[in-house]
């Protein structure tokens, strides 16, 4: 019984959110496969062969990896599919483009986001957006699965590098080509890897004031996001969306500003280590999740708190 | 051209989910219940690209009891011209919805087919990928813009970090992302007319396809419940609690 784990990367970094998925084969019985591609990764190889628990890491040096495509991908995973029972990725925007196109080509279930594994063949996921927690088992006799990194502790690295093994890009499918990316450029970290949060919703009643949150962001190395309500409203783009319908965060500190705590935000958050509330309204239901809820104006207690800090 | 809009039945998004005090799932009875709001999308695009002369057709299909047929109708008075309802009661999953869909594929030859990226009940995020590699075409997953171009289409994608973009040989899969557009309301004359419109009434075995489930439901239980915490009186001590009692600052 062996495990394959796709390891993601960028900028000759191995991505955090990987090595906090790979966490979740520690469970799994048998040997852990990392996978690795791209052209000209060597410093991302000689960093991943270094993961803790690996006892292989599978290398595919290729141009077609330059940017990873779902159709690519999932073609080179099934042309080694048969030496594994279990296949693991982060669930990141390409762990979930790929990994339900590799289970319907293996003709089994996927199982999305798991948070914790109770078995060879369960696993506990959320449901509902965290609303509800489901323990499920598959009968399929291989398991395809993402990980929620959130869920999950950074892998050690260990000092000396496992074997690299290298394999070529064969049948590639070739039916959808990458054309371009546009990463917003923030020195500060994103939304999902955030350790700290700072969040607006429609009482900051602008876009021009979500200034007022940049500046304690800046002070605090946070992420800045946003209530549906505020999306909503036209304040901030959709990828500032924490919610059921946004994005999924846990950070060790989420700051809820001028959010009143729709159920659909609630879901997007409630899992943060420490949250706090700033609203003017004591009757806010965002109050009764937060563990320091301060009752005030926000255009007033905002910029003390830059100065504060 | 056709465009092939799957559209989910689901707990509508604003109403508090209660877990089953037998932990055997969620309550479903006597819940409202919507169109999934990702498939609202799907829906709206699929209606803008027919509005703009891409598309002819639109037809939405959706897997399910009887009670999907509304969410049919919803799709069809929003401005789809058909529907499939594919009645099952079995708890269908993915794998099993995109094998139905991709019969439906072989049979219907769509340009497009547009879902939503998840649903708002299983949080699955799969039916669409699944759909493109049982049928071998492209996928453009969690779209904010979508170009037609002869027998291309450009797909913008929300990825971790910022946009993508993608050009994919039709026929393709996409699926929705928030940012594609805002689903209009269905007019109350088109609300009568969509009455008019036809759903053919299908099953998963005139298909052939076998729907019974693969991942077992072992219990579904309520999240730990958070304690509400304290109120502090100002910012001095709002930064000092971050800092000496919580530690994150």
């Amino acid at each position: 019984m062996t495990t394959l784990f796709f390891i993601e990367h960028a900028n000759g970094q191995l991505s955090d959110q990987s090595l906090k998925a790979i966490t979740a084969t520690s469970q799994i019985d048998g040997d852990v496969h990392g996978l690795i591609v791209g052209s000209n990764i060597d410093s991302a190889v000689a960093e991943a062969s270094k993961i803790e628990g690996l006892t292989k890491l599978i290398h595919v040096d290729d141009d077609n990896f330059n940017n990873i495509m779902a159709e690519n991908l999932t073609q080179l995973i099934l042309n080694i599919s048969e030496d594994y029972e279990y296949f693991l990725a982060a669930a990141t925007t390409t762990g979930k483009n790929v990994m339900p196109r590799l289970a319907a080509k293996l003709d089994v279930s996927q199982i999305s986001e798991i948070i914790a594994i109770e078995g060879p063949d369960t696993f506990i996921r959320t449901i509902y957006a965290g609303n509800a927690i489901a323990t499920v088992q598959t009968s399929d006799p291989k398991k395809v699965l993402t990980v929620r990194p959130t869920a999950f502790k950074a892998a050690a690295m260990g000092s000396s590098e496992c074997e690299i093994s290298k394999i070529d890009a064969e049948n590639m499918p070739s039916i959808s080509e990458f054309i371009g990316e546009e990463l917003t450029k923030s020195d500060r970290p994103e939304l999902t890897s955030a350790k700290t949060i700072i969040s607006g919703g429609r009482g900051m009643q602008n876009g021009e004031n979500f200034e007022l949150l940049d500046k304690v962001a800046e002070k605090l190395g946070a992420a800045v996001g946003a209530s549906r309500a505020a999306v909503d409203a036209g304040f901030v783009p959709n990828d500032y969306q924490v919610g059921q319908t946004g994005k999924v965060v846990a950070p060790e500190l989420y700051i809820a500003v001028g959010i009143s705590g729709a159920i659909q935000h609630l879901a997007g958050m409630k899992d943060s280590k420490v949250i706090v509330a700033i609203n003017k309204d004591e009757e806010a239901p965002i109050f009764d999740v937060a563990d320091y809820g301060l009752v005030a104006d926000l255009f007033q207690v905002l910029p003390e708190l830059e100065q504060a800090l | 051209m056709k465009i092939l809009v799957p559209v989910k039945r689901v707990i509508d998004p604003y109403v508090n989910i209660r877990v089953k005090s037998d932990q055997s799932g969620v309550e479903t009875e006597n819940v409202k219940m919507s169109m999934n709001p990702f498939c609202e999308i799907a829906v709206e695009e699929a209606i803008r690209l027919k509005e703009a002369g891409k598309a002819e057709e639109i037809i939405a299909v959706s897997i399910g009891n009887q009670s999907c047929q509304e969410t049919i109708r919803t799709a069809l008075a929003m401005g789809a011209d058909r529907g499939i309802h594919v009645l099952t009661e079995e708890k269908i999953e993915p794998i099993s919805i995109a094998k139905i869909l991709s019969k439906i594929c072989e049979q219907e030859s769509p340009g497009l087919v547009i879902s939503g990226k998840q649903a708002i009940d299983g949080d699955n995020n799969q039916t669409g990928q699944m759909l493109a590699a049982l049928t071998d075409m492209p996928q453009g997953t969690f779209a904010s813009k979508i170009e037609i171009d002869s027998d291309k289409v450009k797909v913008t994608r929300e990825i971790d970090g910022g946009l993508q973009t993608v050009s994919l040989n039709m026929p393709a899969i996409i699926t929705t992302d928030l940012r594609l557009n805002e689903p209009r309301y269905a007019s109350l004359p088109n609300i009568m007319k969509a009455k008019k419109k036809p759903i053919d009434q299908k099953s998963p075995e005139d298909y052939g396809i076998d729907v019974t489930p693969r991942v077992n439901i072992l219990k579904v239980i309520e999240p730990p419940k958070r304690e509400a915490g304290i109120k502090v009186e100002n910012i001095s001590e709002l930064v000092e609690k971050l800092k000496n009692e919580a530690g994150v600052i």
